[in-house]
Parts: structure tokens; sequence; C-alpha cells
């Protein structure tokens, strides 16, 4: 009786519950997770005021220095008139000597040719760097060098061409052997492109040459430097280390004793003292070693050194990849009867590879930065060219921020670029978790 | 043995040192072995004879001559008149001056940055992983020369202290920050100090044994001892109390202006300030990743065992998860500082007179003896890595997983 009256009582009862109120606004939001994540306790307080005061440091300093900076005057007197006392950087010598900076002393009618071979190393790379690019692209990046060195040294075009023929000649040989051994095929086949490149190359070149004079103004090597030379040593040293570091990592991982022990200690003694012994080798003691009256070119000297410099680390990498492996992968080759060689090449190495992709390219960011070390041995890379003609010309003399900051831009523009890429590689690479 | 008695005993051909894969690789081997003999015989004859068409001979007495040359930063007294071996012992003593500072710092500044790369506080992780990643993609080399040329160009001269209301001032009045380098006080050891240094010295033992009295009476008795007041009190009270009695006998002498230069005090060229703080910003980014990494690789699930058992969060750090991550961290950790010992070879760059500077650099200038500087520099190298590879196999193989 009483329920009903109450019922009757209620003008309206509310049958579903109500929906939940919104936190308090301390409590969602921008605002807590602010007060969260930046302002939880005092420690954290006082870090998270540091870290703003330290980009307010960092940020007051550097941005007036590039807004004001002026990029159009012709010294740094000139600079210095224009800025009138405000802080401001002098990036007009970025401007005036970027020649300089980029190709060195290379001659300015023939900057093309250089250009030319960089656009045409980024289309010899894609196809390695892509995989999703077709696969007949890699017959440019296989002949690539060879383009690339006559673009750069220019001089008769039949000297790449013949050492083309050489590597085809090679390989003929190492396809003809391939049945019998793997090894003994590739070994024939080395030894029969090396005796065609010693041989026959010179005779053959300066006959044809004298026929059909195809041929670029010629380049000397020490005219060539700037960016320039960063990027030859680079590129060079880290395709040539590549092969050779496997070969060192087989060689470490190997049952033959002298072998092993070989590749031990080359290995450890490459990784043991500074790249700037090697290239204090490269410079003053090479040229002992070798034949008297050889003359060999500077750069080809830097390029051997840094290669053996870069191999020994690349095998180090490969080495962890192949130990990476489980053992059962090296069972399972054997026991569908494969030799060393095939199992190698079919089963090993393109897991171990893949596993070491991330030490590679740390190898090849260091490799990259590392070749700045020969302006030491005073070749004029783009810090020889800082560090010689252009801050010493009477011009520029007093700017070193500008240019070292430009250097140091590029470069990580580069090597942060490559790390980029291969933290992108792994995740594609990744097919253990899907 | 068995399989070797089943093989059949007659039939061995030559063929067989190829085809037969049970002696192809002693052939491979011996092959292999002669051509390395062959190739290094090879340029031996070949440097024998460039040596003698030259004129030369390899010895070392070059090491006996006069240097003629001086050394601004040094920790042994160095005049230009002393042996080029002088030179090369103060060279090693600049390199493993530089190397060693510059570990400590890069341990210091990498711990610190990777602990605060992971922390939730999203500002100050930001701002380390654009230290860290802006210090590893630019060269080193760039890097040095950026802070040396700080040190030598935006640094005041001596004479901007000078004056009634100078330009610049010093620090504390105590350190001068010049163009010419950094002048620090230098300690002053007079009598007696010996005896602060021993109270000193005998105090952290002290420490030590503390410590290891209260981990026994927590494991035997239960009992916990306040270990951290304790150890402050023993660090300070011993020393200061020896200090006043000895009747202060350690000093400092202040660098001060006289004349153009600052006289008194240490001073620290600015190559070594500009060597040493590149290579520890530079091995600190480096250390950083790896700190991060150990201790990402700690699984999630051994800090929440932790928690479950009861432990607090600074225990869980110290006790469980710190452990586990030294592990991973300290082999790339030595290898951080291999490497930065090899690249404080780069002092060359700034005038940094290292090893590299005066054997590898002045001395093989002034005496042509490029093979035997270039020899004895790589093997001081080789000499360095070896031993800190050496510790690094020893402490791998005492933190090894006791696998069973």
């Amino acid at each position: 009786m009483s329920d009903t009256q109450a019922e009757a009582a209620l003008s309206f009862v509310r049958h579903e519950p109500l929906p939940p109120a919104p936190p308090p606004m301390a409590y969602r939001g921008p605002v807590h997770r602010v007060r969260h994540n930046l302002f939880s306790s005092v420690g954290n307080s006082i870090m998270t005021i540091a870290a703003l005061y330290a980009i307010y440091l960092l940020v007051s300093a550097i941005v007036p220095w590039v807004v004001n900076g002026v990029w159009d005057a012709s010294s740094i007197r000139d600079c210095r008139a224009q800025l009138d006392g405000k802080i401001g950087g002098c990036f007009a010598v970025i401007a005036e000597r970027w020649p300089q900076l980029v190709f060195g002393n290379y001659p300015k009618a023939q900057y093309g040719r250089a250009m030319l071979a960089f656009v045409l190393l980024f289309a010899a790379l894609a196809p390695l760097l892509f995989i999703e690019l077709p696969r007949k692209l890699l017959w440019f990046t296989g002949v690539f060098p060879f383009i690339g060195y006559w673009l750069i040294w220019g001089g008769t075009i039949w000297v790449p061409i013949l050492a083309l023929v050489g590597i085809v000649v090679g390989y003929l040989v190492f396809v003809r052997l391939e049945r019998q051994s793997f090894f003994g095929a590739l070994m024939a086949g080395l030894l029969a492109m090396a005796l065609f490149w010693g041989l026959l190359v010179g005779p053959i070149a300066s006959g044809l040459a004298s026929l059909v004079p195809l041929r670029l103004e010629p380049v000397q090597s020490r005219e060539i430097g700037g960016f320039m030379i960063n990027f030859i040593l680079g590129t060079t040293c880290m395709a040539l280390s590549l092969p050779i570091g496997i070969a060192l990592a087989l060689g470490r991982q190997s049952d033959l004793p002298i072998i092993k022990a070989i590749c031990v200690m080359f290995i450890e003694f490459i990784r043991g003292v500074p790249l700037i012994t090697l290239l204090f080798v490269a410079s003053v003691m090479l040229a002992y070693f070798l034949p008297p009256g050889t003359n060999f070119d500077l750069i080809l000297r830097v390029i051997i050194m840094i290669t053996l410099f870069a191999s020994a680390y690349m095998a180090e990498a490969i080495r962890g990849g192949l130990a990476a492996l489980p053992k059962g992968q090296y069972e399972a080759g054997s026991s569908l009867g494969l030799d060393y060689w095939q199992s190698m090449r079919l089963i090993i190495l393109p897991q171990a590879l893949k596993i070491s992709i991330p030490s590679i390219v740390n190898i090849a960011i260091g490799l990259f930065k590392d070749t700045t070390l020969v302006s030491i041995i005073s070749m004029f890379d783009v810090l020889g060219m800082i560090g010689g003609p252009i801050l010493s010309s009477t011009d520029w003399f007093g700017v070193y921020w500008e240019l070292y900051a430009f250097a140091g831009l590029m470069f990580f523009v580069f090597c942060f670029g490559i790390s980029k890429y291969s933290q992108y590689l792994e995740r594609k690479l990744n097919t253990a978790h899907r | 043995m068995s399989a070797v008695s089943d093989q059949p005993k007659s039939g061995f051909t030559l063929g067989m040192l190829v085809n037969d894969t049970r002696y192809r690789g002693y052939t491979f081997q011996f092959i292999a072995f002669f051509a390395i003999i062959f190739f290094f015989g090879w340029m031996i004859w070949n440097a024998v004879q460039n040596l003698a068409a030259l004129g030369q001979d390899i010895s070392f007495g070059f090491l006996g001559g006069q240097a003629g040359y001086d050394i601004n930063q040094k920790l042994i007294p160095f005049t230009s008149t002393d042996t080029h071996f002088r030179a090369a012992i103060v060279g090693v003593l600049n390199t493993l001056l530089v190397a060693f500072l510059g570990c400590i710092t890069a341990t210091i500044i990498g711990v610190l940055v990777g602990i605060l790369r992971l922390s939730n506080n999203w500002i100050v992780a930001k701002l380390m992983s654009v230290y860290v990643e802006v210090f590893r993609n630019v060269p080193l080399l760039i890097w040095i020369l950026i802070i040396f040329s700080i040190m030598s160009n935006a640094l005041p001269a001596p004479s901007a202290f000078r004056g009634e209301s100078p330009e610049a001032r010093m620090v504390l009045d105590s350190i001068a920050l010049t163009n010419r380098g950094i002048y620090v006080p230098r300690p002053l050891w007079l009598e007696g100090s010996a005896i602060v240094v021993g109270v000193f010295l005998l105090s952290l033992i002290a420490i030590y044994a503390l410590r290891r009295y209260a981990i026994h009476l927590l494991f035997t008795q239960g009992r916990t001892l306040p270990v951290l007041p304790l150890s402050i009190g023993l660090l300070i009270v011993p020393t200061v109390l020896a200090y006043f009695l000895m009747g202060s006998p350690v000093g400092l002498e202040y660098p001060a202006l006289k004349g153009f230069n600052f006289q008194g005090g240490i001073q620290v060229y600015g190559s070594l300030i500009g060597l040493w703080v590149a290579l520890s910003l530079y091995t600190g980014a480096f250390i950083a990743e790896s700190v991060r990494g150990g201790i990402q690789a700690v699984s999630r699930g051994q800090t929440e065992a932790a928690e479950s058992l009861g432990l607090r969060p600074r225990r869980i750090m110290s006790l469980v998860v710190l452990p586990q991550a030294l592990r991973i961290i300290i082999p790339p950790l030595i290898s951080q500082y291999l490497n930065l010992t090899k690249n404080s070879s780069l002092a060359a760059a700034v005038g940094y007179m290292d090893i590299t500077g005066t054997l590898g650099g002045i001395t093989l200038n002034q005496t042509g003896r490029s093979f035997e500087a270039v020899l004895l520099l790589m093997a001081f190298y080789l000499v360095i890595s070896l031993c800190i590879a050496g510790v690094m196999n020893i402490y791998n193989a005492t933190v090894k997983l006791k696998e069973r």
C-alpha cells in the first residue's frame, strides 16, 4: 500500500544508470598528462625545469645565430659590417666556398661529371636498398663502379671497360669449373681475372685508345677533395670490405687451425690499432713494401688501408651473426648432403647476414664518419678543406662555427638517414615473429 | 679408432689431396700458409731493397737522440734537450691521461643519459635522445675541432681579467677560463700531509669493512645497520680531524694574473680540454645506448617478481635489475673504453701531444724514421688493446651465467 503511494508520489523513476561523470579536470587531458609525467614529484619537477632551461639556452643561442645569418658577403669583415654587432652566423662562406667544400680542387669545368657520378651512385644503390625494385637493376649496380671511376677520374673509357671484361672472364672461368668444386672455381676465377687485369688490360687499352679515342679529360687524384672524397672512400671501402669481412668471419669460424689462426691474428691486430696509425702506414710506409719504382696513388693506398680496417670490424659483426644461428641450421645443411660452400651459401650466410644487419650498418656509419680522419694525413677531404684553404684564406680567417656546423650537418643527415633506413630494413626482414 | 681402421689402407693417390675431404683441409691450409709466408717474404724483400736503395737501415737508435722540440702539456718534466725516447714516454703518459679522464666522464655521462632516456618525463627523455643522435651521427673529429675552437676562440684572453672592472672573472676566484687554457688551483703537499692522506685511505678501508660487517650481520642475525650515515661519517670525520690536528698541511696554490699571463696553479691547455670533452661527450652517447639497452633487456617479469616479494623500488633497482643489466652493459662498455683510447689518437688534429703527436708526429718527421716510429706506435696501441681485452675476458668469465 505504502509502496504504491510512494510510487505515485514520485513523478519520475530512472531505469538506467547515469552515464559516468568525466573525471575531474586535474585527472584528465593534457593537464593530467603534464602533471603525471612532468611534475609527479619534486625530483621530476626539477628535471623538467632543468630540461626546459637547457632547451631555452640552446634555442636562444642557435635561433638568432641562424635567423640573423648573413648569406651574401664577400669576406668576414663584410659579414661583420652587415651584422653590425648583432649575433648571427656568417653563412656567406658556405655560399661562396660551396664548390670547394663539395668538390675540393676538382676542375670547375668538370663538376657536371662528378654530379652525374653522385646521382648515378644513388641509382646504383636503389636496388640494394629497396627490395621492391626490379632485380634487373642490379646489373646497373654491378656496372656502376666502372662508370663512376671513369666519370670521376676521366681518361680513356677502355680501361674501365676492359676491367669489366676481366671480371666477365673470371666469371666465365668460375661458371665453367663450378660443377667440380665451388671453392676451386672461385679461386680459378679470381686468378683468371687477376691475370687478365695484370697482363692484358694495359696493352689492349692503349691499342684501342689509339684506334677509338673515347676519352674524358683526366683528373689527378690530388685534385679530388671535399665531400666527394668522403663519399668515394666511404662507399668504396664499404663495398670492398663486405666480401673480405665474410671471408674472414668464415675463416675465424673454420675448423682448420692455420686458416683460423691467420684470420684471428689479422682481425685482432687491425682492431687493436687506431685507424690513424693505419693511415700513417698508407701515407708513409706502404711505399716501402712495394717493389722499387712502383708509384701508387695516395687515394688508392688509403682505400686499401681503410678497407682492411673496415673488413676486420665487418668480420666480427658477421661472426656474431654466424654464432647466433642455431646449431641445427648447420646440421640441417649437412644432413641434406650439402658440402661446406653449398650450405654456407644457401643456408647459413643468408640467415647470418640478416642477423648482422644492425651491426653492419653501425660499421658503415662509423666508416663514413672515420673517412674524415684522412684530413690528418693532409688529404683535402671536407675537414681538410675547411682547416686548410678556407680558414687560412685572408677572406674567411676566423669563420669556424658555420663551416664545422655545415660539415657536421651534412654528416648527420647521411648517418641518421642510414640508421633510420636500417631500422626499417630490420622490421621488413623480421620474418620470425609475424 | 675403429673409424680409422675401417679405411682402406692402400690407394692413396695425389688427387685425394684435393678431392678427399679428409686431406683437402690440410692441402688448403698448406697452400694458405705458404701463400702468407710468400706474401710477407715478398713485402720484406721489397722493404729491404727499398731501404738499401735509400741508404737507410732499421734501427731504433734515433730514440736516444735529442728531441729538440717542446711539449706544453706534460706530466713529467721535459725540455727540448731531452731524448726522443723521453718525448715518447711523455706522449704515452698523455695518451693514458686523456684516456683515463675520458673514460671516467664518459661513463658518468653515459649512465646518466642512458637512465634518463628511459624516464617517464617526456621532455627529458626526448632531450637525451636528441643528444645521443646528434653525437653519434657526427664524426668525432668535427666535435674535437668544434670544442677546441670554443676553447681557443670563444674564451677571453688573460688580459681580459686585468683591471678594476675586468671583462672576465675567475670562477669562484680560483679557476680561470682563458683562451690559453684553463688554470686550476694546484694542491700543495706540506709536511704532515702524508698522514692526512693515510687517514683518508684508512677510512676508505674502514667503510669497506663496515659494509661487509653489515651484510654479515644481516645474514646471520637479521639486524640492519644504518650503513649510509655511518659511511658518510667515516668518510669525513677522521680526515677532517687529522687535517686540523696536523695544522692544515694541505693547501692550494691559486693561479694569479702576473704580467701578461696567469702564474701558479695548474695550466690545462685547451687542446687537452677540447679532446677530453669531445671524447667524453661522443663516447658518452654510445655508452648511453648500451646502458639503455642493458636495462631494457632485463625482463619485466624480474621487476614484477621483486615487487611481489615486497622489495622497495630502490632495492629492486640495486638488487634485481642492475646486477642483471650490468652483465649485458659491461662488455660493450669496456669496448667503448677501448674505442675511446684508440680515438684519443685524434689528438694530432688539435696539437695535443699524445703518443701519436710525439712519436708518430714530430719525432717521425724530424728523424724520418717512419718505419720504426709507426711500428712502435702500433705496438703501443696493441698492448693497450690486449690489456683491455684481457680484462674484459676475465670479467666475462666471472659474470657468465653458470649453466648446468
